[in-house]
């Protein structure tokens, strides 16, 4: 049986794991290796490492329910801060180092640009979830945390619109997240969750 | 909607403005700025030592030959400390082109390979003396010149580049259009082997590449066909061996390696307006006014930046070459016609 230990080595772990793109990406920029124009590398890498949060996070549920390891249950909460975290540093990245602090634009931008709004109410969203993420809340909300957390599901849904409508000649990345979305999702419905735990108990009796 | 369109008799557009006044014009302007003639004439001298830092190409003798009798800085830049040159690992480093993939270091990371020697081109349409030429023979009749000219790519960002080339005039007068002859199409080579960017099932670019010009826009004193830059050869990341440069207008409008050009009646579809026709027009001419439906091109982000300074500048009409090429456009709505 793993000690109380093991399990903070354990988050502490996948603590440094989900810091380290940041980090590389920040030695990148500080080293000139990001190329000409590194705010948008900044923009672009951590944007992505936003929608790789989120599908993590989302993969814990199916993952718990096809081993009934408890390691992943103990991550949910900080993989959906981190999902948080990127998403704002993302729009950080653009406000900063895009738009330089011009706010006249950003304003102007946040009503314009379709793709915009939709990163910003997917953000929203997260802040939203991430606000409620402590254990008071979740005594205040009852039921209506679980309801209120699976808006994760749509704020999934307006990430993959808002990356959609940036792809300018080739939608092959855009398809494969998609694709692994679509996976993470569909082991949500009914009969697939039903299924996990037999492919556990299948998988346990060979 | 009135469009000048050129006569086969009125193709001689140098003879309108003979190539030599132009550019002295522009030495003229150089020497207005305080820099004087000697500045040019240093550039002569300096030629290659203005690019020690970038590494020797690999040129063929006969493209050497041709580099090595350029006249250099033919056209630079009326204020040469806000246009200064971006650094040759930018340039060769950033690009667009989709053929080796959709990521900016994807064509310096997968390009090496691609095959630009032989190279030929098929020049074919509404010409007298058309027909599959080299790539030497192409070039060989023009003098190399140098040209410094600012590129605004589409997505907001610019660079200052120095290309080495041939007016595509001289090219296309030597083909001898016929009175049918309005527009001119290009396409980039077609070899999925080379180009993994041709392999991917998801491409949206319905390969080939095509862009077009109107024939008064080719015939151009501006428009470069450009077989080198930096002083040596195209890198392939950049469209070797052959690609247009047409600096008043949006980056994507610079076809790379370039297989065919020929000479048409009607107005040709280029690729990026088939895929998304809001948002890229045939034209493509750089208009701050003009935004692209999903971000504004009233500014521009000028690289190399860094993190903490965009570097954003005003974006110019024409890209700062209105005086030269407006009034190919009198009397066209830019608006309609973007």
């Amino acid at each position: 049986m793993a000690t109380r230990n093991t399990w903070r080595t354990w988050r502490a772990g996948v603590f440094l794991a989900a810091l380290t793109p940041l980090v590389v990406w920040g030695w990148q920029v500080a080293n000139n290796a990001a190329g000409p124009e590194p705010g948008r590398y900044l923009l672009l890498n951590i944007g992505t490492g936003a929608l790789w949060m989120l599908l993590l996070t989302l993969s814990l549920t199916p993952l718990t329910r096809l081993t009934r390891w408890k390691g992943f249950t103990l991550i949910r909460r900080q993989l959906g801060l981190w999902t948080l975290a990127y998403a704002t540093l993302h729009m950080l990245s653009y406000a900063l180092f895009i738009l330089g602090l011009d706010w006249a634009m950003l304003g102007s931008e946040l009503v314009k640009r379709p793709y915009i709004i939709v990163g910003m109410l997917a953000l929203i969203g997260l802040a939203a979830l991430g606000a409620t993420s402590n254990r008071w809340s979740m005594r205040r909300l009852g039921k209506r945390w679980k309801t209120l957390h699976r808006l994760a599901y749509p704020i999934l849904g307006l990430v993959l619109l808002h990356f959609l409508w940036v792809v300018r000649a080739d939608l092959g990345e855009w398809v494969m997240y998609a694709a692994i979305a679509a996976l993470v999702m569909a082991t949500r419905l009914p009969p697939v969750a039903r299924t996990l735990p037999r492919i556990r108990y299948r998988l346990a009796g060979t | 909607m009135l469009i000048k369109i050129a006569r086969p008799g009125d193709l001689h557009e140098s003879d309108v403005t003979p190539e030599s006044i132009y550019l002295s014009r522009r030495r003229f302007m150089g020497g207005m700025a305080g820099l004087g003639a000697g500045l040019a004439l240093a550039g002569q001298a300096n030629a290659s030592a203005d690019y020690a830092d970038v590494p020797d190409g690999d040129a063929p003798g006969w493209l050497q030959e041709k580099i090595d009798a350029t006249r250099w800085q033919a056209v630079t830049p009326s204020d040469p400390e806000k246009d200064k040159l971006a650094p040759y690992d930018d340039a060769s480093g950033y690009n667009n082109f989709y053929e080796f993939g959709s990521g900016k270091s994807d064509p310096s990371r997968h390009a090496g390979s691609l095959e630009t020697q032989p190279w030929s081109v098929v020049v074919d349409g509404e010409v007298n003396n058309g027909g599959r030429i080299g790539l030497e023979d192409l070039a060989r009749p023009s003098q190399f010149e140098e040209r410094i000219y600012r590129l605004r790519c589409v997505e907001a960002w610019s660079m200052v580049i120095p290309w080495l080339g041939i007016p595509l005039a001289e090219v296309i007068k030597r083909a001898e259009p016929t009175s049918k002859a309005r527009y001119v199409r290009f396409e980039t080579l077609v070899d999925p082997e080379q180009m993994p960017g041709q392999r991917s099932s998801f491409s949206l670019i319905d390969w080939p590449y095509v862009e077009g010009l109107r024939l008064d826009e080719a015939m151009h004193p501006l428009t470069l066909l450009a077989l080198g830059m930096y002083g040596r050869e195209l890198p392939n990341q950049n469209g070797a061996p052959l690609r247009l440069v047409v600096p008043w207008k949006y980056g994507f409008k610079s076809i790379k390696s370039i297989v065919r050009i020929s000479l048409v009646a009607e107005q040709p579809v280029n690729s990026w307006q088939q895929i998304a026709p809001d948002e890229y027009g045939f034209y493509a001419n750089v208009n701050p006014q003009v935004d692209h439906p999903r971000w504004s091109q009233a500014t521009e982000r000028r690289l190399p930046n860094s993190l903490f300074s965009p570097n954003t500048i005003d974006t110019q009409m024409f890209n700062g070459y209105a005086d030269d090429v407006a009034e190919l456009y009198a009397g066209l709505d830019l608006r309609v016609n973007y």
